[in-house]
């Protein structure tokens, strides 16, 4: 494949500027502050990347990106959590063995689903939550049974790549983990209309956040220790795994885009009756945006969960649904790279700069401002900032115009020609 | 293309019935909005390589027996097969991907996708590779999409229209955007092409243009079409059975000479006091005549 000048120049950029931060944090210039609100605007980037997806892309209004962002950086957090202060892989073979196995019940019921032609979606719904939950008990037994030998393995590896094995399985859990929630929610939900979709994803949102807050009791996670907040969990996040994992993001949602699927994704946004009409299953690509986007937010939640080794429900409080909605609309629906340089924008400017000038009171004023913000830019430059502007690499390359050169071809343009002129 | 060339002259009576069967067979179709009855008791057949008008005064339901057919809307009661396949209850892409495809009469592109795009993702049903080959780039997806774009320029050269690939969609002239989303309806693969209004908004000249280039199509995709229109002259050069409706019911069938002289066709048109005026010119014409 050849690689055009403009695509070595975007990746020359990126991959710089990453080596960049890299050197100043390993050199000590770059303080921990600001250290971690580079790791911050990358998470936010990958969150929000997952929500333009949804809503920009796909045209799916969600406040639900948050909810699954909490997921992941529960669950990835849990994995840490029970190896290093636990001593043991539970979290890793329970969580792994069920994830796992509620996928392929996935799987073997969305066959299953298909044979039964014209199942109404309710009972389809009630089909995918028996074997949901008969996979996750199966799924925790076999977990249970993988502790004791896991644990004997890992041990024998040195304690520090234990750790980041431990670690990287953990965040890609989590992620799996929020795209099956992320999956069984859309089923009943994603054929209503979009207005309702907004209203059930807040709901969702609210809803873990009730539960994160009574963890420890309703849940049964006691390290999670409820709405007094988790402690403890090893600080693994370095500046090169929120780079990779954000290069990743970025190198998969170009991929897509520029494919069949992402012009599927993005006909359901453009005109879903016309989709339609086209012979796109719009229930299915709108299935394929949501999941996809909350794998996004679960994965960049089991980031942010390493990064202050510290987590707390208030994080994950609805109204903080807005910042990746306000990033997304700033950096412009369906535009990748306005959403990337706005997640960066916002952790550095106004979580950095603001904080350290304007007096401690911003803090609760934030809420009131940033709204205020999403509804002025809503109105001014509904766009957002960068319209369709997309770097080289993710602008999708028009093919070389069409020139007629069989005879063949030739008499047909001449033929219609004929029949078109008039208009 | 045998059905094109040996289709009789024009009326369907003089069609032998048992020889073929129709492509679309519709029998006591209704739908009822609330209380309205948008389409009452509705029937059509259509066979192999027939362009079949439809037409009748605003609100008549012809758009909505395009609704029902694709699967936008469910039928109160009846029934629509398609090669003999009932069609509702089904998913309005399973019925595109049994052969059907269809235009809007306000025209629904994908306004700010490219041109090609457009047409592009009438392709996604058959492109010929998976969701896995699409995150990779790999070889198969570099060479299905190479593939797929051709065919896609190579038909947008069919309408004419692909000097304009990278324009986007909503900024194209009227008539281009009707030409696109005819193209892009074809690019789906239709045996059967469902027409709604496409002459709507034009000029005589782009309407005489736009009855080239369905002729043209017609006989190129070996299509079958049913054509909606809300102007009768326009369907009475190219059509060769028309069926009327007037309030959800069918009022005529026949050949558009025989539509042309329809009493009820024209009340229906026109209004009561035209028929009455009608009646009175050829009383006239008759005494004159001396017959
Ligand atoms: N979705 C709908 N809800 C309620 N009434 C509708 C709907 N669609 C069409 N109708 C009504 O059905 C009748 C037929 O409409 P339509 O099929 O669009 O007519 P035509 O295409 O012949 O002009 C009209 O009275 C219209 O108001
Ligand atoms: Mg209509």
């Amino acid at each position: 494949m050849r690689i055009d000048r403009h695509t070595l120049g975007f990746w020359v950029v990126l991959l710089g500027l990453i080596i960049l931060v890299q050197v100043l944090v390993s050199l000590g210039i770059l303080s921990p502050f600001w250290e971690t609100l580079l790791k911050i605007g990358a998470v936010m980037a990958i969150v929000s990347l997952g929500l333009n997806l949804i809503y920009g892309f796909n045209g799916q209004f969600s406040l639900g990106q948050w909810g699954f962002y909490a997921i992941g950086a529960y669950a990835a957090a849990d994995v840490t959590y029970r190896w290093t202060q636990m001593n043991n892989a539970s979290g890793l073979t329970v969580l792994f063995a069920a994830v796992a196995l509620v996928g392929v019940a996935f799987f073997l019921t969305a066959k299953l689903v298909a044979r039964l032609r014209g199942i109404d979606p309710l009972s389809a719904f009630a089909l995918y939550i028996v074997a949901t939950l008969i996979a996750a008990v199966i799924g925790v037994q076999i977990g249970i049974a993988l502790i004791a030998p896991v644990t004997q393995l890992l041990a024998t590896l040195p304690p520090g790549l234990a750790l980041q094995i431990v670690y990287l399985i953990a965040v890609l859990l989590g992620g799996c983990l929020a795209a099956e929630v992320s999956y069984l929610f859309g089923l009943p939900v994603l054929t209503l209309g979009s207005d309702y979709f907004g209203i059930a994803t807040l709901g969702f949102t609210i809803i873990v956040k009730v539960l994160l807050d009574n963890s420890d009791t309703l849940l049964g996670f006691e390290e999670m220790k409820g709405a007094r907040g988790m402690v403890g969990i090893p600080k693994t996040t370095s500046w090169f795994w929120v780079a990779l994992f954000l290069v990743i993001v970025i190198v998969l949602l170009r991929n897509l885009l520029h494919s069949s699927h992402g012009r599927a994704i993005v006909s359901v946004r453009e005109d879903e009756i016309a989709a339609k009409a086209m012979g796109i299953d719009v229930g299915q690509q709108k299935t394929l945006a949501f999941v996809l986007g909350s794998l996004f937010a679960g994965l960049a939640g089991g980031l942010y969960a390493h990064i202050n080794g510290f987590l707390h429900p208030n994080t994950f409080n609805f109204i903080r649904s807005f910042d990746p909605m306000i990033i997304v609309v700033f950096g412009g629906l369906g535009s990748v790279s306005g959403t990337i340089i706005a997640a960066f924008t916002w952790a550095l400017v106004l979580e950095g700069f603001l904080r350290i000038l304007l007096p401690t009171g911003f803090e609760t004023w934030r809420f009131v401002v940033y709204p205020l913000f999403l509804l002025v830019m809503m109105l001014l430059r509904p766009q957002g900032l960068f319209g369709g502007f997309e770097f080289p690499y993710l602008r999708p390359v028009l093919p070389r115009p069409y020139v007629p050169e069989t005879e063949e071809q030739v008499a047909l343009v001449h033929a219609v020609e004929e029949a078109t002129e008039g208009d | 293309m045998s059905t094109v060339t040996s289709a009789p002259s024009t009326s369907a009576t003089i069609r032998d019935a048992s020889a073929e069967r129709p492509l679309l067979e519709i029998q006591g179709l209704t739908k009822e909005f609330g209380g309205l009855k948008a389409v009452n008791n509705f029937d059509i057949s259509i066979y192999p390589g027939e362009l079949v008008g439809l037409i009748g005064p605003n609100g008549a339901g012809k758009t909505t027996v395009f609704n029902l057919i694709t699967g936008i809307y469910t039928a109160t009661s009846g029934s629509i097969r398609y090669k003999g396949i009932e069609l509702i209850g089904l998913q309005p892409h399973e019925i595109t991907r049994l052969g059907i495809a269809r235009t809007f009469q306000n025209i629904r592109l994908f306004p700010n996708l490219t041109v090609l795009d457009n047409v592009r993702i009438a392709y996604h049903t058959h492109a010929g590779y998976g969701i896995f080959d699409a995150f990779t780039h790999n070889h198969r997806y570099q060479k299905a999409e190479k593939e797929l774009t051709e065919r896609a320029q190579e038909f947008l050269s069919v309408f004419n229209l692909h000097t304009r690939q990278g324009e986007i969609a909503k900024n194209l002239p009227y008539g281009e955007q009707r030409r696109l989303e005819i193209a892009r309806a074809l690019a789906a693969s239709p045996e059967l092409l469902l027409l709604d209004e496409p002459a709507a908004g034009m000029n005589p000249k782009e309407v005489a243009s736009l009855m080239d280039l369905i002729h043209f199509i017609r006989e190129r995709f070996n299509l079958t079409i049913l054509l909606i229109e809300h102007q009768m002259r326009v369907v009475m050069g190219i059509c060769e059975r028309i069926t009327v409706m007037d309030f959800g019911e069918v009022i005529a069938r026949g050949t558009p000479q025989e539509i042309q002289n329809n009493e009820k066709v024209i009340e229906a048109y026109l209004g009561r006091g035209a028929t009455a005026l009608s009646q009175k010119l050829q009383e006239k014409r008759g005494y004159a005549t001396g017959s």
